[in-house]
C-alpha cells in the first residue's frame, strides 16, 4: 500500500488553510470548526448500536471483521517467537476452518518488523490483494516523548526493515499545550521518513490518543490536523491509555473524514484501537462506517480494527455460526 | 383501607448479578390451585451462553480455593438459609400447595443436605484420593481434582430439596455450575441465588437460569466450554440425545433420576464431577 505524496498533501494543507502551517494559522483554523454537540454525538453512537445483524448478515459482518483486523501485539515482553506465532495466526486464524480470511496486518513493535517480514514470507503484501502487511508502531510509541531526531530515526529504521505501515503517536503535550505547528511539523516529518529509497513511501497512521485529549473538540480538531499533515489513517489511540477507543469517538473521526472527503476528495482512513473485545461491539463499529462515510470505506486500506483479543471473540463466533453449537475458549490460540 | 400489592418479578442469576432474561421474556409460575403466583424470567440460549461464560471465569478462583475455605463457605450458606427459612417455607406452601408442616420439613432436609455436603469438602479427597503403592522409591498421590464447569438440569417435581441436593455437590469439589431450575416450581431456586449473592459464593460460581429445560438444556449439552452435565431432572427431557451432544465435547454425564429419593446425598455425586491426578514424589533426598 502506497500513502499520498508528501507534497500533494502539503499544497492541499496550504490550500484548505490559506498560509503556512503555522501555530497562529493552524489555531485560527482549528478553533473556528465548530463545537462537538457531544450528547448528539452519543446519542448517534448508541443509536448506531443498536442495529440488529443476524444470520447472513451477521455472518458476512464476522468474515469482513477478520479481514480488517491489525492483529497487534505491543508489549514489552515480545519476543521473535511471539511474533512468529502471530503471524502464523495471522495468517490461518481458524485451522479448523480453512475459509476464515486472513486479517488485514500485524501490528508490532519496530525491532519485531524483521521477523514479522520473515515469518510472512510470500504471504507479505498489500491487504487489498489478500495478503498481510506489516504495520509497526513508531515514534518513541506509546507516549510520544523524545526527540523529533530519534521519532525520525525510529521511523526510518522501521520502513528499512520492511514495515509496510507505521502506526506513530502525536505529542499531546505540544497539542494540549496549543503547538499546533509542530505537531504539524512532526507528522510531516515521519510523513517524509516513511519514503523509501524507490520512491513508494509507508502508509502512515497518526495516532491522536484520544483518551488523554480529554473534549471531543479536541479530538475534532486533532483529526483535522492529523489529515492536513498528511496522515493516511487517523488512530483512536495507543491502547496503553484507559479509554481506548470508544464508538462516539469513532464516529466523530469518521464525521471528520467524511468531511474532508467532501471538500477534497481524497479519502484518509480509521482506525478504532484498544478496548474493542467483543463481535457485537466490533459489528456496531461497521455499522457506523457504512452509515458515516459509506459502505466502500469497509475495505483495508480505509478502515481497521487494532485488535488482538478481538479476533478470538470473532472466531468463537464464526464456529458457532458453522458448527451451530457454542463453542469455547479451549478452540482458540492463547494470545 | 386496603394496600396494593408489590409482586416480586425473579430473575436470572448470571455472573453475581439478576439481569432479566436477555430476550426480554418471562412467564407466568401458578399456585397449585392455578391462580397466578409470579412472573419469571424465561431465559434463551444467549443467557446459557452469558450463565457458561460467567461459570468459566469463575473456576479459577473457586477451585483454587483450599478446601477448607470451600467448607466454611458452603457452610455460611447453610445458616443464610437457617435465617431466612420463613421465606422459603411460605413459597414453597404457595409454590407447591403444600401444608406448612411439609414445606417446613422440606427446608430442613434442604439445610441439612446442604450441611452435609459443606462438611465433605475438607473431607472427600482424603476418601477417594490415595497414595498409591510403586515400584520405586516415590510417593505416588491420586487426588480428585475438579472437572470444570458442570450444567445442571434440577430435578423438575420440587422446589427446593432437588435444587439443592443437584447444586451443592457439584460445589463442593471446587467446579462452577450453570443449574437450570424447576420450570414449574423456580421461586426457591432465585431466593437461593439471592442467599448465594450475599454470601462467601464468588460471583460466576453459581449460575441459575428460569424458564424451558427443553429449550435451553440442548444448547448446554452441546456447548464445548460446558466440561459436565448433570441431566438429574431431565427425565421428561430426550435426555437420550442431550446424552449424544455431550459426548461430542466428551463431558461427564449423569442420567436423569427419579422418584422421591432423586439426587439423594451420596459422596458419588461428589466425585462424579471430579477427575484424578496423580503426582509422583521422591520419597527422600538422602
Amino acid at each position: 500500500m502506497s500513502g499520498t505524496s508528501l507534497v500533494t498533501a502539503r499544497e492541499r494543507a496550504l490550500a484548505v488553510l490559506g498560509g503556512e502551517p503555522d501555530d497562529q494559522t493552524l489555531g485560527r483554523y482549528l478553533h473556528g470548526i465548530p463545537g462537538v454537540d457531544a450528547v448528539g454525538l452519543e446519542q448517534r453512537a448508541a443509536g448506531l448500536g443498536t442495529r440488529s445483524i443476524k444470520t447472513s448478515s451477521k455472518k458476512w459482518a464476522l468474515d469482513k471483521i477478520i479481514s480488517l483486523v491489525d492483529l497487534t501485539t505491543l508489549e514489552g515482553a515480545d519476543t521473535p517467537g511471539k511474533v512468529r506465532s502471530l503471524v502464523a495466526k495471522a495468517m490461518n486464524p481458524d485451522p479448523a476452518d480453512p475459509s476464515t480470511p486472513r486479517v488485514a496486518a500485524v501490528c508490532v513493535y519496530g525491532d519485531m518488523v524483521p521477523f514479522a517480514v520473515d515469518a510472512l514470507g510470500g504471504a507479505h503484501g498489500d491487504p487489498d490483494d489478500g495478503l498481510i502487511s506489516v504495520a509497526a508502531v513508531a515514534t518513541a510509541f506509546p507516549s510520544g516523548r523524545s526527540s523529533l531526531e530519534i521519532k525520525l530515526a525510529d521511523t526510518a529504521e522501521a520502513v528499512a526493515a520492511g514495515a509496510d505501515e507505521i502506526d506513530m503517536v502525536i505529542d499531546r503535550g505540544a497539542f494540549l499545550a496549543g503547538r499546533y505547528g509542530q505537531v504539524f511539523d512532526q507528522i510531516s516529518a515521519v510523513k517524509d521518513a516513511c519514503r523509501r529509497a524507490d520512491g513508494t513511501s509507508a502508509s502512515l497512521k497518526v495516532i491522536l490518543e484520544t483518551g488523554e485529549l480529554v473534549t471531543y473538540d479536541n479530538v475534532r480538531r486533532a483529526s483535522w490536523l492529523s489529515i492536513l499533515a498528511g496522515g493516511d489513517f487517523i488512530k483512536t489511540s495507543t491502547g496503553k491509555v484507559s479509554p481506548a477507543a470508544t464508538l462516539p469517538v469513532t464516529l466523530l473521526m469518521l464525521e471528520v473524514v467524511r468531511d474532508w472527503h467532501l471538500a477534497t476528495g481524497h479519502k484518509v482512513g480509521v482506525k478504532p484501537a484498544g478496548g474493542i473485545r467483543a463481535s457485537k461491539d466490533a459489528i456496531k463499529y461497521l455499522v457506523t462506517v457504512a452509515e458515516t462515510v459509506g459502505e466502500d470505506w469497509l475495505v483495508p486500506h480505509l478502515f481497521r480494527f487494532g485488535a488482538s483479543s478481538l479476533l478470538n471473540d470473532v472466531l468463537l463466533q464464526r464456529q458457532k455460526m458453522t458448527t451451530g453449537h457454542y463453542s469455547g475458549p479451549d478452540y482458540v490460540t492463547i494470545d | 383501607m386496603s394496600r396494593l400489592a408489590v409482586p416480586k418479578t425473579y430473575k436470572l442469576y448470571i455472573g453475581g448479578a439478576f439481569p432479566r432474561s436477555e430476550s426480554g421474556r418471562t412467564y407466568e409460575v401458578l399456585r397449585a390451585d392455578g391462580a397466578f403466583l409470579a412472573n419469571v424470567a424465561k431465559a434463551s440460549r444467549k443467557d446459557a451462553r452469558d450463565a457458561v461464560v460467567a461459570a468459566r471465569g469463575a473456576v479459577s478462583g473457586w477451585s483454587g480455593a483450599t478446601s477448607y475455605n470451600r467448607g466454611q463457605v458452603l457452610y455460611r450458606i447453610a445458616e443464610l438459609l437457617e435465617g431466612r427459612r420463613a421465606q422459603f417455607v411460605a413459597e414453597i406452601e404457595e409454590a407447591e400447595g403444600a401444608s406448612r408442616a411439609v414445606a417446613s420439613a422440606q427446608v430442613d432436609e434442604a439445610i441439612d443436605r446442604w450441611v452435609w455436603y459443606a462438611g465433605w469438602a475438607d473431607k472427600f479427597a482424603q476418601v477417594t484420593g490415595n497414595a498409591n503403592p510403586v515400584a520405586g522409591p516415590y510417593f505416588n498421590i491420586s487426588v480428585p481434582e475438579p472437572t470444570g464447569v458442570v450444567a445442571i438440569i434440577a430435578p423438575q417435581d420440587s422446589s427446593l430439596v432437588g435444587f439443592v441436593s443437584a447444586l451443592a455437590p457439584a460445589l463442593v469439589a471446587g467446579n462452577s455450575a450453570v443449574i437450570v431450575a424447576s420450570e414449574r416450581y423456580p421461586l426457591s431456586a432465585i431466593s437461593l441465588a439471592e442467599v448465594l449473592a450475599t454470601s462467601d459464593v464468588p460471583g460466576g460460581v453459581v449460575n441459575v437460569l428460569t424458564g424451558s429445560p427443553a429449550e435451553i438444556a440442548p444448547w448446554l449439552a452441546s456447548h464445548s466450554d460446558v466440561n459436565a452435565l448433570d441431566l438429574v431432572g431431565a427425565g421428561d427431557l430426550d435426555w437420550v440425545s442431550l446424552e449424544i451432544d455431550a459426548a461430542d465435547t466428551l463431558k461427564r454425564v449423569l442420567r436423569p433420576e427419579g422418584g422421591a429419593d432423586a439426587a439423594a446425598p451420596t459422596l458419588g455425586r461428589i466425585t462424579a464431577f471430579t477427575e484424578t491426578k496423580t503426582v509422583w514424589h521422591t520419597k527422600s533426598l538422602k
